[in-house]
């Protein structure tokens, strides 16, 4: 099968890999990479687990031709601390919001790209944000407190 | 005199609000789930070719152009199993691996595909051709009544004489209702990784939450011992039933991959693949029949369940055994018949869902006490409250238990009162007068959930902990994490029985080499048997390090206690990593097993009668719904709830049950609708056609709280409760209130029989139904 080289960036590293025709950027990121955090969930781009930021805009990764990320600046949960955890982590993980922790990725993701263009968003426009994530084990309560808890913590400004 | 901490004040100790031990891993995207595995050299993937008929003989099964096709590396059939083709857990003989001759519903597996990439084993399962001749397929329940397909005799239970009681009772009232399955939709599919090892030995990182049976399955598939097997995991993404019984079937195909090839083999299921091949909660209908007095006092009642259990019997018996002892849910029931049929389809064979049957047991009794307020024109809740069982404990269950531990009346009334539900309902009749298209309504239902396995010896569990000379512990047990909080629920037994941080206690990965014989971590039971196995691992331990101590110091061992940060020894203190050290020198062996059995529980199934649960979980929630009777859209408003977790060991990730399984609940009873077609083949088997709810869909307002006098009666760990199954029980409030809100659209002339999932479609019917009944009235 045809292989292709591509060249991108992942939370600030160049990454060169080479991907088969029609492989998609979540399995490029877990299989060529190995960033494993993205996770598959449906492969189908309905339930959010593969959520990336492709050039800050979150993209269902599942759905995305690695191939179409040439060039590209990628982020993942991978990449979100740095020294210290970021504040969307920092309140996921005081407010309790993963319990098997396998939607996580996705969740801070969608939730990163809406900080990243409104840092103060109201609690509809958070639920509007994540309503493309399921999640199987809360009632979404934890997760939708957790990204207004690092709103205000300024999680929005400081990557902004 | 200096301060001591108490006990419970030290970071990780019980009854406190941990976190989780793997949330920094969560949300740093590090926690490894089996698909994240570093894969080793070698390792190949794994698709499984299924049946595309409900029911066929297999004329003929070519395979050759699958065999020849690029990357493909083994093909795996039947006949290349070299042990027993079947992973029935409960040794039926009826879940073959691969089909041979029959198969028995769309999406059977027949065979399997290790090839050098997922992509390549995809491609080539698809040149495949096998030739069917079709047999009659029974899909739906009601098919299978007609034809009386029983898998198994269904046993009764009776209290006194329910005929006679019925026929004596002033008022009557008989319906049946129809309750849709639910797939589980944990967010990390099936998967397993096997690892070929020396001889005979296989070793499979699994998401299961039963590493025992799906150790015994593979052993029992490869002709091995189960000691030649090893299964290992250390964390699942989501369970819920659904990684009970089915992960064998995943197991056993990537160890026979393994076996076949000496390759390490991997099959992770793709979505829809997942959906199809395995078992989801159990239909059911139910029909009743009762009779009560004029407030509404239920004399007598008879229950007759069946449920859809497709193709084999999985562990369906003990699932409509336990529908079977939630028919009464929450109230005492003078006289009592229950019932249910166990019907084979050919459909996937279902399989164990949170609350496994007593949920949609449940379904009846509710539903009739609704029934039975629209009839005499009372509020339902003082329906509900004059039947639930008594706290004197003078009240049987249907299967001749005393419920001595009901709070039911108390947790009911605090809950009405906290929510203003009296107040809430007659605003909302007011309102409903006022408006046309929207109708609003309110129902506060409870719930009592018992709790054990109902198949007695299953309630077991083992431990092994091991404290270092450095003090620090290493802990291990036979519970599985799937999200639930099991892990630090447990340490923090462990932390607190030692008198140190849970940061020095380190949780390890589920595996067979280290606790043996384990029951799945299911039945909600997963704290209350693993925590009492790992608790008594650590009390051995204290008890040799007292001795030691004791000994040492020429003191009595009732002179060294284990407090927080320290022990004291005599007018001594030192930190328990100095004791440790102190021990190892001493030659004091600092590792134990530990093992807990439930006490106090039997039953016999052929009387019906027994103490099959050790206790009882209590818990009650009010939902506020709003209908659009235009169109059935559904919302709900609010939700106020009040559960009873005992003294919570992690009130927390309790809280976490409680709100998740009240969602899930929800899902169940109002958007998650499993739709087969005619043919067999389930036409909704990904989320873009299976409604799973959404941040979008929960209530904004949503008040939960933890019961504050919540105490278990029985010496369970720390007097906590089981928290993981009841809450799902509480979305019943939801599908009651969508009753309510129905029946206002009939200008409460008529009581709609809505059956779940109170999908928009049903609400209509059942509203438009409900409204040509009144009309002829």
């Amino acid at each position: 099968m045809a292989r292709k080289p591509i060249q991108f960036r992942l939370n600030g590293k160049d990454e060169a890999v080479f991907v088969e025709e029609g492989q998609n950027l979540l399995d490029a990121l877990r299989r060529q990479v190995g960033d494993t955090s993205p996770k598959y969930g449906c492969g189908q781009g309905t339930c959010g687990a593969c959520t990336v930021l492709v050039d800050g805009e979150p993209r269902l990764s599942c759905l995305m031709l690695a191939e179409s990320a040439e060039g590209a600046s990628i982020e993942t949960t991978a990449g979100l601390a740095g020294a210290e955890l970021h504040p969307l982590q920092r309140a996921f993980l005081d407010g309790f919001a993963a319990q098997c922790g396998y939607c996580t990725s996705g969740m801070l993701m969608s939730a990163k790209a809406l900080l990243d263009r409104n840092p103060s968003p109201t609690r509809e426009q958070v639920v509007d944000a994540i309503s493309g994530n399921i999640c199987r084990c809360t009632g979404y309560e934890p997760i939708i407190d957790a990204i207004l808890d690092a709103a205000a913590r300024g999680a929005g400004r400081r990557s902004a | 005199m200096n301060e001591r901490p108490t006990p419970s004040a030290h970071k990780g100790a019980v009854h406190r609000p941990v976190i989780h031990d793997s949330a920094e891993r969560h949300v740093t995207g590090s926690a490894l789930y089996v698909d994240d595995m570093p894969e080793l050299p070698g390792t190949l993937h794994i698709h499984v070719g299924m049946s595309e008929r409900a029911h066929a003989r297999l004329r003929a099964i070519d395979l050759q152009s699958v065999r020849t096709a690029p990357g493909v590396v083994a093909v795996l059939t039947a006949g290349d199993i070299p042990g027993v083709n079947d992973v029935s857990p409960v040794h039926a003989g009826d879940d073959p691996i691969f089909a041979e001759d029959i198969v028995e519903y769309a999406g059977q597996p027949i065979f399997a595909v290790a090839a050098e990439t997922l992509q390549a084993a995809r491609n080539a399962a698809r040149l495949a051709r096998i030739d069917y001749e079709e047999l009659p397929a029974i899909i739906t329940l009601d098919e299978a009544l007609a034809a009386a397909t029983d898998l198994a005799p269904a046993p009764e239970l009776r209290l006194g004489d329910p005929d006679a009681a019925i026929s004596a009772s002033p008022h009557r009232l008989s319906g049946t209702l129809h309750v849709g399955g639910q797939d589980h939709f944990y967010l990390e599919g099936q998967v397993a990784y096997a690892i070929p090892g020396e001889g005979a030995d296989m070793l499979v990182h699994a998401s299961t939450q039963h590493p025992s049976e799906v150790q015994h399955l593979v052993g029992c598939m490869l002709g091995v011992p189960d000691h030649a097997v090893t299964v290992e995991v250390r964390r699942m993404g989501g369970g819920f039933g659904g990684k009970e019984s089915q992960p064998a079937l995943i197991a056993a195909i990537a160890a026979l991959a393994a076996r076949r090839t000496g390759r390490p083999a991997k099959l992770r299921l793709d979505r829809d693949d997942d959906m199809v091949m395995t078992g989801k909660r159990h239909d059911f209908r139910l029909d009743y029949e009762l009779g009560y007095d004029a407030d509404g006092r239920i004399q007598g009642a008879r229950f007759e369940f069946a449920a859809r259990c497709g193709r084999s019997l999985d562990l369906s018996n003990a699932i409509a055994d336990r529908a079977m002892f939630h028919a009464d849910n929450a109230y005492a029931l003078p006289n009592a018949y229950v019932h249910a049929r166990r019907m084979k389809t050919h459909t996937v064979s279902n399989t164990a869902f949170r609350g496994f049957g007593g949920p949609q047991g449940m379904m009846a009794i509710e539903r009739a006490i609704d029934e039975i307020a629209f009839a005499l024109g009372r509020d339902p809740l003082e329906v509900r409250r004059a039947n639930v069982y008594p706290a004197d404990g003078s009240a049987l269950t249907p299967y001749h238990m005393a419920v001595t531990d009901s709070v039911l009346d108390e947790l009911t009334e605090e809950l009405a009162a906290s929510s203003d539900y009296r107040t809430r309902r007659a605003a909302i009749r007011a309102s409903n007068a006022e408006s046309t298209a929207i109708k609003r309504g309110i129902a506060l239902t409870p719930v009592k959930f018992g709790i054990s396995f109902t198949t007695t010896h299953l309630n077991q569990a083992g431990a092994l902990v091991h404290v270092y000379k450095d003090g620090s512990v290493h802990l291990n047990h036979g519970g599985t994490e799937m999200g639930q909080g099991l892990f630090v629920k447990v340490g923090q037994v462990v932390a607190e029985a030692f008198g140190i941080e849970l940061d020095q206690v380190k949780i390890t990965a589920t595996t067979t080499a280290k606790v043996p014989n384990t029951s799945a971590t299911a039945a909600s039971a997963g704290s209350d048997l693993n925590g009492m196995a790992a608790a008594a691992a650590a009390q051995t331990i204290k008890a040799r390090l007292a001795a030691f101590a004791a000994k040492k110091h020429n003191i009595a061992e009732e002179h060294v206690v284990f407090e927080a940060g320290r022990v004291r020894i005599g007018n001594q203190e030192m930190s328990f990593a100095e004791l440790a050290h102190q021990a190892w020198m001493g030659r004091v062996s600092l590792s134990s097993t530990g093992f807990y059995a439930t006490p106090d529980i039997h039953y016999d199934r052929a009387t019906g009668r027994g103490r099959p649960f050790y206790y009882f979980a209590y818990g009650a929630a009010v939902s506020e719904v709003a209908i659009d009777t235009l169109t059935g859209e559904t919302r709900l408003l609010r939700v106020d709830i009040l559960h009873d977790a005992g003294r919570s060991l992690n009130p927390a990730i309790d809280m976490g049950q409680i709100e998740g399984g009240f969602i899930q609940g929800l899902g169940w009873l109002t958007s998650e609708e499993l739709w087969w077609n005619d043919e067999g083949r389930l036409r909704t088997h990904a989320p873009s056609t299976y409604k799973i709810p959404t941040a979008n869909d929960r209530p904004d307002d949503m008040r939960i709280a933890i019961w504050a006098k919540g105490e278990n009666r029985e010496p369970t760990i720390h007097r906590s409760k089981a928290v993981g199954e009841p809450p799902l029980m509480l979305a019943i409030s939801a599908f009651s209130a969508i009753t309510d809100a129905a029946c206002a659209a009939t200008g409460y002339r008529a009581f709609p029989r809505l059956d779940a999932p109170a999908t928009p479609e049903r609400i209509l019917m059942a509203i438009r139904e409900a409204t040509g009944r009144a009309g002829k009235k």
